[in-house]
């Protein structure tokens, strides 16, 4: 028999694909949690590969936090469109005015955390039972334990210390009434295989990715985009600068980059020389050592 | 970028490895050298562990800290849970599964394992063969992971002495065939200094052998997996209500052995109807043949009523069917194994039940000595079973294929998986 291999990124997309088609098979009400960003324009790609030629049997869901680049939701509504798939959307600023949330105040002010209670209120509104994310095991220290399934209470919370082992692929989705599963299909791949994905697949991403001129300013060594969601400090100065997005979030926590990357094969050569994580650019990991860990068991995505 | 670098990283394979080992071990440190020198830690985690070095008041930057995710485990110093880490080389992606090495933890080192094609396995120069090396070593052996990698730490405190190297080889060899390894090699290393690890040890001239990153590179993984036995577990039916596709049936899947050609005579279980295969397809390719990993979809040229749960199988090659099976497990739950107890049983996209027939032993997993009189199953054991399914199961034995020859049981009342089990 001769050599049978398969490239590593052919290898993670089968991973993927068997998670998803195991969501679709193991649970009744799943919904792939769609922010936009190119982690999740990848996950409805893998999802069209799996279920094709019958269309993603789940909708998109769009936690919305009112502070998006307007290409984003541009982006989400053509994308949600041409994958002839269901797309709903969810507004913290509707978890703000029925007072499920108060919005925070101050100079850092963000909608980060509050997403979590609209997330949660959307999950039980639905009767969600599985919420597909676009979470890697690299991008923090607190997912690399994640698992592949991961099982939420009826408060929608993680138990770090009580998950379900996870082996070979074989994947336990059982659970009692009002618990749900979020579910991770691109846990082993890392910010360059998805960006090394995109180029081998030619997976449309939003202009933000790729170098332009923006004015932004600088908080804590970290480049913000000037936006009106977002308060400046009289010291801050604005610049127009040549800058791109690395990951594409809530506008008020996610920084730019400075960059000359205007292909995809840039953006590879880019975060190949690259000493910054790719979540180093975003302030609601810096807000503690277990940032991440904490919104985590409280039910963030 | 020039068109033969976007060639190069297609052409990259993946190794998944497992490394088991206390902080003492120097496991962190080995980690934390290949992620280093391979470029994978970043400025910002190496600031960040700095800090909370700094604050523990730690003179050196303490590498463990990049591998301990979890709160619990940087307050207690200790690693709990099986972490997943990455690095890359231009030749390999690698995903470590980095699990905890001590006895209470042998459930962690089992799920690491079990998607592993090689295990690297520490040994302190100063302690020599110990029972942990014994207990990773059978663990390893248990789960078939193809490459051991003992890798003799710590020369450095030893004088880079080639003797003790050499009487420590020889231990490890004596203890060698009670594990089912085909493939064990010895490294000499200091994790600390880099000896050895990526870069040729300068302190050790009589070890003429390959580091530790050029055996990660090239250790040849294209038989690791069964090619032989085809075998295609159906997940999910893919029925699309259009027009276009009006009478398409496909059976989507990901292939757990062997490969599949267009016109195969495959048989379809358990009704054990024949047919053939009509297509393989790929999104929006039709595939003339597909093999383990790959998840495809597949038509067939009859209509036969098949659903999750069965398998199509080459006519000619079909797995063993019984519903009365021998298997190796480890127990997951605090709650002890029940003997004739009912739990549920997934065996790959089959969902069905099983009750506990019988409790032949259980292993010692420190001294590898069977244990007939003891019956008493808890977290952490490994034990030989035999158990009844409600269902017929269509199996390889583990040896033959990891992915049709493994279940897990799960507690029927609190969802939870309490068992991994290995068929013999």
């Amino acid at each position: 028999m001769g050599k049978i291999i398969m490239n590593h990124l052919r290898e993670l997309e089968s991973e993927s694909m068997h998670v998803i088609r195991e969501v679709a098979a193991q649970f009744e009400r799943p919904a792939l949690l769609f922010s936009g960003g190119k982690d999740s324009i990848v996950m409805v790609h893998l999802a069209k590969k799996a279920f094709h030629p019958a269309k993603i049997p789940f909708p998109l869901l769009h936690i919305d936090t009112g502070h998006n680049f307007q290409e984003t939701l541009d982006f989400r509504d053509k994308l949600a469109k041409d994958a002839g798939a269901e797309l709903l959307i969810r507004y913290v600023q509707d978890s703000i005015d029925n007072g499920r949330v108060v919005e925070e105040k101050g100079i850092n002010a963000s909608r980060n955390v509050l997403q979590t209670v609209t997330l949660l209120d959307a999950i039980e509104e639905l009767k969600l039972d599985a919420a597909l994310g676009g979470g890697r095991r690299d991008e923090e220290k607190a997912r690399a334990k994640e698992r592949f399934f991961s099982h939420r209470d009826e408060f929608g919370q993680w138990d770090p210390k009580n998950q379900r082992p996870e082996l070979w692929s074989t994947y336990n989705g059982r659970k009692r009434i009002g618990e749900h599963f979020r579910v991770f299909p691109i846990s082993n791949w890392t910010e360059m295989d998805v960006w090394q994905y995109i180029l081998m697949e030619n997976i449309e991403i939003p202009s933000l990715y790729f170098t332009h001129r923006r004015k932004v300013f600088t908080r804590d060594g970290v480049w913000m985009a000037v936006d009106p969601c977002l308060q400046m400090k009289e010291s801050e100065e604005i610049i127009e600068m040549d800058v791109r997005c690395r990951t594409i979030g809530d506008i008020t926590c996610t920084g730019v980059t400075l960059s000359k990357a205007t292909t995809l094969e840039d953006i590879i050569e880019e975060i190949a020389a690259t000493r910054i994580t790719e979540r180093g650019g975003r302030a609601d990991d810096k807000r503690s050592e277990a940032a991440m860990e904490d919104r985590k068991k409280e039910g963030y995505f | 970028m020039a068109e033969e670098k976007k060639r190069g990283y297609l052409d990259m394979e993946l190794l998944r490895f497992t490394t088991a080992g206390s902080v003492d071990d120097g496991k962190s440190t080995l980690i934390g050298r290949l992620l280093y020198d391979s470029k994978a830690i970043f400025q910002d985690q190496l600031d960040a562990m700095e800090e909370s070095s700094k604050r523990k008041g730690e003179e050196h930057i303490n590498l463990a800290l990049l591998t301990d995710g979890l709160r619990a485990e940087r307050e207690q110093g200790i690693t709990i849970d099986v972490a997943y880490r990455y690095f890359a080389t231009p030749k390999r992606k690698f995903i470590i599964a980095d699990t905890p090495g001590h006895v209470q933890y042998t459930r962690n080192m089992v799920t690491g394992a079990s998607t592993a094609n090689l295990a690297i396995i520490l040994v302190d120069a100063r302690h020599g063969v110990i029972e942990q090396t014994l207990r990773h070593s059978y663990i390893s052996s248990l789960l078939q992971i193809p490459h051991i990698v003992v890798c003799i730490n710590k020369m450095d405190l030893v004088e880079y002495n080639e003797e003790i190297y050499e009487t420590i080889k020889q231990n490890f060899m004596d203890f060698a065939p009670k594990f089912d390894v085909q493939d064990i090699r010895f490294i000499p290393i200091s994790a600390l200094n880099g000896d050895n690890v990526v870069n040729r040890s300068k302190n050790m001239p009589w070890y003429d052998g390959a580091t530790l990153m050029y055996t990660l590179e090239n250790v040849y993984i294209g038989s690791d997996q069964n090619h032989f036995d085809p075998r295609f577990p159906v997940q999910y039916v893919i029925r699309p209500q259009s027009d276009e596709f009006h009478d398409y049936r496909g059976y989507a899947g990901k292939i757990e052995g062997g490969i599949f050609n267009v016109g195969d005579e495959v048989k379809i279980l358990p009704k054990g109807l024949n047919t053939k295969i009509k297509s393989i397809d790929f999104y929006k390719e039709s595939l003339r043949t597909a093999a383990k990993p790959q998840s495809v979809t597949i038509t067939l040229e009859n209509d036969i009523d098949i659903s999750r749960g069965d398998m199509i199988v080459k006519a000619n090659n079909v797995p063993l069917i019984s519903q009365d099976i021998d298997m190796m497990i480890c127990w997951f739950n605090e709650k002890p194994m029940q003997n004739n107890g009912k739990y549920g049983l997934k065996h790959t996209s089959r969902d069905i039940r099983c009750v506990i027939k019988e409790i032949s032993y259980k292993v010692n997993v420190n001294t590898l000595e069977r244990d007939y009189e003891d019956k008493n199953v808890q977290m952490n054991d490994i034990a030989r079973i035999s158990i009844k399914s409600t269902a017929p199961i269509f199996y390889d034995s583990y040896r033959k294929n990891r992915n049709t020859g493994s279940v897990i049981l799960i507690d029927e009342g609190t969802n939870e998986t309490v068992a991994a089990g290995m068929i013999i």
